[in-house]
């Protein structure tokens, strides 16, 4: 293949680069869903004494990090320098220093090589986790995005073909795990901190409020917060794992229940989670019972596609170079990008 | 000292001061988590007109709105940690002539923001939903407004008697 056929086909080899938040990941796929490689390399311990990600420490993370992990791509793959087709990163949303260290690299690496450089829009890549894992997946399909920056309810028609059902008006629902658990004094990242704790705990315990339940698909969470902050004021004897079990309870009802009624509303034939929430283990128990009850197809993704990796940016790189061929080199980072969505 | 009872109140008086914002200004958001900073945000943003919907800017620190005659520079430096950090995101830079800046923890990082501000202080009140929110001007352009922010917020002013200082103070 020629740098200058836009077009990707089944031999196509797309180096796929992800900077956008606190992962530092590069991977290889062939023909859009075959996986010969990827590399994550978390920054989850550097952040934790800090409670979050720290953009400008995540910017140099990344820059110290990338070549290596991007070496070590090619060669699990088996492939020398120069060998792929394209090289897609992610150009956003995330933090703008982040993306920015991918998205030249990216360029750079396409110049030398002389292939396509492809953007990848964040939140679609989180939609090709998805088909990566499960390529006969029945569209349209409803998918409940869940992830430390976003909360999204999208109807996915088809390839590159999206309606957005809904989204939070405040608070994304892995950010309200996040400060619920800095406040209980749990760490970060919260997800997987309160997850662990609230097996111990109650979930009926402490009826937290459903905001915006029965109303549209939107979520708020911020009120959500604001009620645990609350409560443990007032009842300084309540157990963390009671509280955490029943915010934990709280947050799970309002998606799983959105998500099956925008499902039933759309016509899906499939429901599918993506995004780093994605990994909570009571959100998937009660995300699968809802397909089964509702009779769609449901799918899970496996732990290492729930978090941000290579490889769907990879997979989403080979469906936009075939649809729409290469990305212009003067295509910037944007922090706030929003999912490409059907007229 | 103002009080609000709700968070829908808190962003009723954000939409309020709104009205009194200028090209360049700087308003430094103070108050815990779960205070109601981002519901402010909301309002103050609606009072400049910006339709798309206000979201926390935790993750990507900063938002940016098109509002009628403003835009809106919505920021949150919760997850930053030092004061090079802050210094890094060039705050002062992105106070341009056709924007207001709103800072959320802001008043955690005052060496690295201009010297002109309004702070807009929320602590927790009584009840679970009440809040008490204290306005101060900072420097030359905010304190030239004080008696236009009595009036705007004197709906709010539910005990102004009580309590000296603030936007209660003959302003």
């Amino acid at each position: 293949m020629t740098p200058t056929e836009p077009h990707a086909d089944a031999t196509t080899r797309v180096l796929g680069i992800e900077t956008s938040c606190d992962e530092t990941a590069a991977a290889v796929v062939t023909g859009g869903n075959d996986v010969r490689s990827s590399v994550v390399s978390s920054q989850v311990d550097i952040h934790a004494r800090y409670g979050g990600v720290v953009p400008e420490i995540a910017s140099r993370a990344h820059v110290d990090l990338l070549t290596p992990v991007i070496a070590q791509a090619l060669v699990e793959a088996g492939m020398a320098d120069g060998e792929v087709d394209a090289v897609a990163a992610t150009n956003g949303p995330g933090l703008v220093g982040s993306l920015l260290v991918g998205v030249s690299t990216a360029k750079a690496l396409a110049l030398v090589w002389g292939v396509p450089f492809v953007a990848v829009n964040h939140l679609e890549a989180h939609l090709y986790a998805t088909l990566l894992e499960d390529p006969s997946l029945e569209l349209p399909a409803l998918v409940l995005l869940v992830s430390g920056g976003h909360t999204l309810l999208i109807a996915m028609e088809d390839h590159g073909r999206y309606r957005l059902l809904g989204s939070t008006v405040d608070d994304a629902a892995g950010e309200a795990f996040d400060k619920v658990a800095r406040y209980l004094g749990l760490g970060y990242p919260g997800g997987p901190a309160i997850d662990r704790v609230a097996l111990d705990g109650d979930p009926t315990a402490i009826a937290f409020p459903r905001a915006m339940r029965g109303d549209g698909f939107d979520f708020s969470f911020s009120g959500l917060k604001t009620s645990v902050i609350n409560h443990v004021r007032k009842h300084p004897e309540a157990t963390t794992a009671d509280v955490a079990a029943s915010f934990q309870e709280a947050v799970v009802d309002t998606l799983v229940d959105k998500a099956r009624r925008a499902a039933r509303e759309m016509g899906a034939r499939s429901m599918c989670l993506g995004g780093g929430v994605a990994a909570n283990s009571v959100l998937r128990e009660r995300f699968l019972s809802a397909c089964v009850e509702d009779g769609f197809h449901g799918f899970l993704p496996s732990r290492a596609m729930c978090t941000d990796n290579a490889a769907m940016v990879a997979a989403a790189g080979w469906w936009r170079l075939r649809a729409d061929g290469p990305s212009p080199l003067d295509t910037g980072a944007d922090p706030n990008l929003r999912l490409p969505l059907a007229g | 000292m103002l009080t609000t009872k709700a968070p829908k109140e808190t962003r009723a008086l954000g939409e309020a001061l709104a009205d009194l914002a200028h090209a360049g200004d700087l308003l430094v958001l103070a108050g815990e988590m779960g205070a109601g900073k981002t519901a402010f945000a909301q309002g103050f943003g609606s009072g400049l007109g910006v339709e798309t919907p206000i979201t926390s800017p935790t993750f990507t620190i900063v938002r940016e709105y098109v509002g009628r005659a403003l835009a809106l520079h919505h920021i949150d430096v919760y997850r930053l940690d030092s004061m090079q950090e802050a210094g890094d995101l060039g705050l002062g830079e992105m106070l341009d002539e056709a924007a207001v800046m709103l800072v959320e923890w802001g008043d955690a990082i005052l060496p690295a923001l201009p010297t002109d501000y309004l702070e807009v202080r929320i602590t927790f009140g009584d009840g679970d939903d009440d809040r008490r929110i204290e306005l101060t001007p900072v420097g030359a352009a905010w304190s030239a407004r004080r008696r236009s922010i009595s009036e705007t917020v004197a709906p709010w002013a539910h005990d102004a008697g009580a309590s000296a200082g603030g936007a209660s103070d003959p302003c």
